[in-house]
């Protein structure tokens, strides 16, 4: 269970005007059981990369290869590899579109093909994981909130028990105790049922807290690709490409000027707190 | 999805781009009525130079004007093949119960061309012409109407957003589309019913988020207090340049020469000539 890409490039619109190189040269792994964060500043390639690991986007140049085999050779079959990677979009609560919130879900399993009681069962596991109550199943989708939307249609995703889970910024303009149900939600996935979870955000405090392993993204090539630790190191080049390393990191660069000293780069406000008593401690 | 080219821009610098949108509007159907008044392979000669000027002036690539074509092939095809068959006339084959007649075979050639033009001609405008002014130019030439209270303004900001709108839904039909192909949506195989099926998970959505896009432009509006076209001031208020009233003698040149050649072939007799 793997999926590489091998030198794949992807340009929008090709030979117009509006030509734009999306993706260049891009080189990934991802295997078994891994839990990664995409970050990039706004136009780096980062929607446009996930689009391709489950083959929704063909690359203009390149190969994508799932378990060895290259998607894009005409004997391999494309909706196979969509019920293993699980790729939730940005604000997926626009797609809802079903009368209740129950059928929604069913949607998936049911493109699927599996029987009317495995369907259900799906659905039902899937709701619960995201934590929908069973009061709201027949509830219409457009009449929830924002959080219990997006959700919803995690939950459509989910119930397709995917082995990869891929979601494109899963806590944009959500609330903070939404974003941490959604992150949370995330990790569980990752820990307990043992999945590839890849997520995009814009949060470095999010990355540095739940990824083990960060790609970064800039002008369609990858820079970094490596523990989220190792990446932020680099935080004075992070920020010349408009990103930066979590606030806390900072905190902790002013405090060593005072003679706070840490043996690694401090990236959540745990770490600053051990750090902090530790010096006190001295 | 991606073939759809109305109202769709083509951003470059050129004499044709410059040009005031009245001026290329009031061209745009000079064109269409010389289109249908031409009745003889000369005039259609002559409109397909002073077409083929225009294009190259315009810089917009060859290619993108046949991309709007492909959208009119089976609209072409069908009225093509009805006219060869259908039209009365010297019959020239007979098939079973088919007859091809030299009048079919001439009023297709002739349809084909004007429909393809029509198309190119319509096409060149909107590429060369952007949508805001567009809706400007219409605005100002249709002022007039406004006497017979018929709301201009409102008409041409209701065709404006229109036409801003199309490629925002396009783009998010194919997000959409995407997104339910991730949850293993088919939109490509099984039958009629089973296709238009498939598609109620992409309406309903897009429907949806075409309401919401509507209300929130309505308050982003309303905010600015946008209250119609009355006693509203423009950024760039048009007017005329020396280029654009050079242009509309280009025009005047134009509709003389079309109808001085069927005049002309009319008065010799030579119509009936070219017929045959």
């Amino acid at each position: 269970m793997a999926i590489e890409l091998q030198h794949v490039s992807y340009t929008y619109s090709q030979d117009t005007v509006y030509e734009m190189h999306a993706l260049e040269d891009v080189n990934l792994k991802i295997g078994d059981n891994e839990c990664i964060g995409i970050i990039g500043h706004t136009g780096s390639g980062k929607s446009t990369l996930i689009q391709h690991l489950n083959g929704l986007v063909k690359a203009t140049d390149g190969a994508i290869l799932y378990n060895g085999k290259n998607i894009y050779d005409s004997d391999f079959a494309l909706p196979s590899l969509r019920r293993k990677v699980g790729l939730v979009f940005q604000y997926p609560e626009y797609q809802l579109f079903e009368a209740d919130v129950f059928s929604d879900v069913c949607f998936g399993p049911k493109n699927l093909g599996l029987s009317e009681d495995e369907i259900r069962a799906r659905a039902k596991k899937a709701l619960e994981q995201v934590g929908i109550p069973e009061s709201l199943y027949d509830k219409s989708p457009f009449l929830l909130s924002g959080g219990q939307k997006r959700r919803v249609a995690i939950a459509g995703v989910l119930a397709m028990e995917p082995e990869i889970l891929i979601l494109d910024e899963p806590t944009a303009g959500l609330d903070p105790r939404g974003r941490d149900a959604i992150l949370t939600l995330i990790r569980d996935l990752y820990e307990k049922r043992k999945i590839t979870v890849v997520f995009v955000s814009h949060s470095m405090e999010d990355v540095a807290r739940y990824v083990e392993r960060l790609i970064v993204l800039n002008h369609g090539h990858v820079i970094y690709d490596d523990a989220p630790k190792a990446v932020f190191a680099h935080y004075k080049e992070l920020e010349q490409i408009g990103l930066r390393a979590p606030q806390i990191t900072y905190a902790i660069d002013r405090l060593q000027a005072s003679g706070l000293r840490t043996s690694q780069v401090v990236t959540t406000v745990a770490e600053a707190k051990n750090a902090v008593l530790e010096w006190f401690a001295q | 999805m991606k073939n759809i080219t109305i109202g769709q821009y083509y951003p470059t610098d050129s004499v044709i781009h410059r040009l005031d949108p009245r001026v290329k509007l009031f061209g745009t159907m000079v064109f269409l009525v010389s289109l249908f008044l031409t009745n003889h392979y000369l005039g259609y000669a002559v409109i397909t130079i002073c077409l083929a000027a225009v294009l190259k002036l315009s810089k917009v690539p060859f290619k993108m004007l046949l991309k709007g074509l492909r959208g009119i092939l089976i609209l072409l095809l069908f009225s093509v093949v009805f006219n060869i068959f259908l039209v009365p006339g010297r019959e020239l084959v007979h098939i079973w119960f088919l007859s091809i007649t030299a009048e079919g075979i001439r009023r297709a050639i002739f349809l084909g061309i004007r429909l393809v033009y029509l198309v190119i001609g319509t096409s060149l405008m909107t590429l060369t012409t952007t949508p805001t002014d567009l809706a400007d130019g219409l605005e100002k030439a249709l002022r007039p109407l406004n006497k017979l209270h018929i709301p201009v303004h409102d008409i041409t900001m209701m065709m404006s957003i229109a036409l801003r709108f199309i490629p925002i839904l396009m783009e998010e039909t194919d997000k959409i589309m995407m997104a339910q192909k991730a949850r293993g949506a088919d939109f490509e195989t099984g039958g009629l019913l089973k296709r238009a099926k498939a598609l109620i998970p992409l309406f309903v959505p897009l429907f949806v988020s075409a309401i919401r896009r509507a209300i929130d432009l309505a308050n982003a509006m309303e905010t600015r207090c946008y209250q119609g076209g009355e006693g509203r001031t423009k950024m760039h208020p048009l007017c005329y340049k020396k280029r654009d009233k050079r242009t509309y003698f280009i025009y005047a040149g134009y509709l003389i020469a079309i109808f001085g050649i069927n005049r002309i072939l009319v008065a010799f007799q030579i119509l009936p000539f070219l017929f045959a």
